[in-house]
């Protein structure tokens, strides 16, 4: 299943017509400790570069930008009662919505592992 | 002190940065029989001071002040009796001299009276969270507006007619900027209120229906019934209350299903005080609905040894941490006020508020049964607190007061005033009565009124 990356620290895992997305180590490292994710309702229609999602730390709220363009099919509700899921396991648990996969062209601009890892080193 | 000249050229410069190509032009939004066109007429150009003085004090002396005179005005604004005490606590300096101190390593009394005061509104209003408080009742209505836009994602709002006119004003001037649709309506001159035709104007694209309680002319409405209306819309419900006394008497707006519950805190601690600087009231019942409440919020927590302590929680929803994506521009609350009221209400108690809420009504209950035997007035309301609406025969009512006052009595808000232009509430009066009004002074009122209209 191919993982792509944003330069605004999200990943996204794409299968067949149907992705998840979530925020990487990289950036839960950097918001330090969850307190509390706003997830998008299902059947939100969402935007390429769009606010889909809102992370909140003990220090900052950031959003959460959709990778591609699509509509949410499920939000993760384990964050709901457990957001700390996000620093404990970024990229696997702490997951935050699924949604369709409107044009599979979108995923060319994003960057691979090996492409998020140069980005990352460089900051 | 250096001298910094204002030339013409630095004077078109900031016009030119900010669009502006006369200072007239910044002026644009205060409508233009309002404007200055010259001097002021009859101002002489010199006068000593003590002729100023003079002057000044003649002017002064043709008012009537509160406390001077037998004293029916409500509206929004309540005269209690305020415990000298509160004053005492209020002027200490560590509460009175402090800006805004929040930090909790050094305000650790700031923030303690604020989680009491947040608890008591909580308690009153029949909610789970309040906030620190906001500027006053109608910005805070606002508030609750926004809020439930950003909760259902719709931008229309119901007014109801019985909305106190100023809330709804501040409301439509707030909404111009954020393109909310604002429906709203003037009351209807009848015993109850019209619940049926608010509820009519629920849609599936309402965000929230706002509903005065008791209402601008003193009704009580059955809150439970609109709260269920909105729900079944998926819009919620948002209660104003004016008159926090009253809800030592009637079920809190909470209890019957309003969502957010909002309102004037002035009539607990504050006064009358010219109109400002008064308090709002915010609170929400439900407490997964926090995260998008407006304004600063105290919270209870344990420091790095384990004792209790306060500190200010949920900032990320602030302007200062989440800029233009905070859920208000209000980054402060009315901290001496918000005492004030905490003090007034401490000394009250539970019990003494009930008692407070029952010698209001009663006095009023006087009140609208005297007034009722004066030939050419009706009362309308069926039901309320301490403040009803006559309906008064011969001239407008706004004449009436005016009449009232030349004859040593403030009688009352006349309808007309609040509602220029509008006929049909032309002879409307809206009476107050609270704790410090005498029978005497009913007396007075009955009296004076049956001169008047004769």
């Amino acid at each position: 299943m191919p993982r792509y990356f944003t330069d605004e620290h999200e990943w996204i895992d794409v299968e067949g017509d149907s992705a998840t997305v979530g925020i990487t180590d990289y950036a839960q490292e950097q918001l330090g400790d969850i307190v509390f994710v706003e997830l998008p309702d299902v059947g939100a229609m969402l935007e390429k570069g769009g606010d889909a999602a809102v992370v909140e730390s003990v220090k900052a709220a950031s959003d959460v930008y959709s990778p591609i363009t699509g509509e949410v099919t499920e939000g993760n509700s384990a964050l709901e009662d457990e957001p700390a899921l996000v620093n404990s396991s970024p990229e696997e648990e702490g997951w935050f919505f699924r949604m369709t996969v409107g044009d599979t062209d979108e995923l060319e601009g994003l960057m691979d592992d090996k492409g998020y890892k140069a980005f990352v080193d460089n900051l | 002190m250096r001298y910094l000249p204002l030339t013409d050229t630095d004077r078109s410069d900031m016009l030119a940065k900010c669009g502006a190509s006369s200072i007239d032009d910044l002026f644009v939004d205060v409508p233009e029989v309002a404007r200055l066109d010259g001097p002021i007429r009859d101002l002489p150009m010199h006068a000593s001071e003590m002729a100023v003085e003079r002057h000044m004090k003649a002017r002064a002396n043709r008012n009537i002040a509160a406390g001077d005179a037998p004293f029916f005005l409500g509206a929004g604004a309540y005269r209690h009796h305020i415990p000298a005490s509160v004053d005492t606590v209020i002027q200490r300096g560590e509460f009175l001299t402090a800006y805004t101190p929040y930090q909790p390593e050094i305000a650790q009394g700031t923030l303690q009276m604020l989680f009491e005061f947040q608890t008591q509104v909580a308690r009153l209003y029949g909610c789970a969270v309040a906030n620190a408080s906001l500027y006053d009742g109608s910005t805070a209505c606002w508030e609750a507006v926004a809020m439930a836009g950003r909760v259902t994602k719709r931008k229309r709002a119901v007014l109801s007619g019985a909305l106190h006119p100023h809330y709804s004003q501040v409301v439509k001037t707030m909404a111009q900027f954020t393109g909310d649709t604002i429906a709203d309506a003037q009351p209807a001159i009848q015993t109850e209120p019209d619940l049926e035709g608010l509820i009519s104007r629920i849609d599936d694209e309402t965000a929230c229906v706002v509903v005065q309680y008791p209402d601008i002319l003193g009704r009580v409405s059955d809150l439970a019934k609109v709260a269920e209306a909105a729900h079944a819309k998926g819009a919620l419900l948002v209660a104003v209350n004016t008159e926090p006394v009253a809800l030592g008497a009637l079920q809190s707006p909470g209890e019957l299903g309003a969502d957010i519950v909002v309102g004037e805190g002035q009539a607990i601690g504050v006064g009358l005080q010219f109109g400002g600087p008064y308090l709002g009231l915010f609170a929400v019942r439900d407490p997964k609905h926090v995260r998008q409440m407006p304004g600063r919020l105290c919270g209870e927590t344990t420091d790095a040894e384990g004792r209790r302590g306060f500190v200010l929680t949920l900032s990320t929803r602030e302007q200062h941490i989440r800029r233009e994506k905070a859920t208000s521009n209000i980054c402060t609350n009315s901290g001496l006020c918000a005492l004030a009221f905490s003090v007034h209400m401490t000394l009250l108690g539970e019990k003494g508020l009930r008692e407070l809420a029952a010698e209001n009504h009663r006095l009023a209950c006087i009140a609208a049964d005297r007034l009722e035997k004066v030939p050419g007035v009706k009362l309308l309301n069926n039901a309320f607190f301490n403040e009803f609406t006559l309906m008064l025969d011969g001239k407008p009512t706004r004449d009436i007061v005016h009449d009232l006052a030349d004859r040593g009595v403030l009688g009352g808000v006349s309808l007309g005033r609040l509602y220029p232009g509008v006929q049909a509430l032309d002879h409307a009066l809206l009476v107050t009565v609270t704790e410090l009004t005498t029978t005497e002074d009913i007396e007075t009122l009955a009296t004076e009124l049956e001169g008047v209209l004769s």
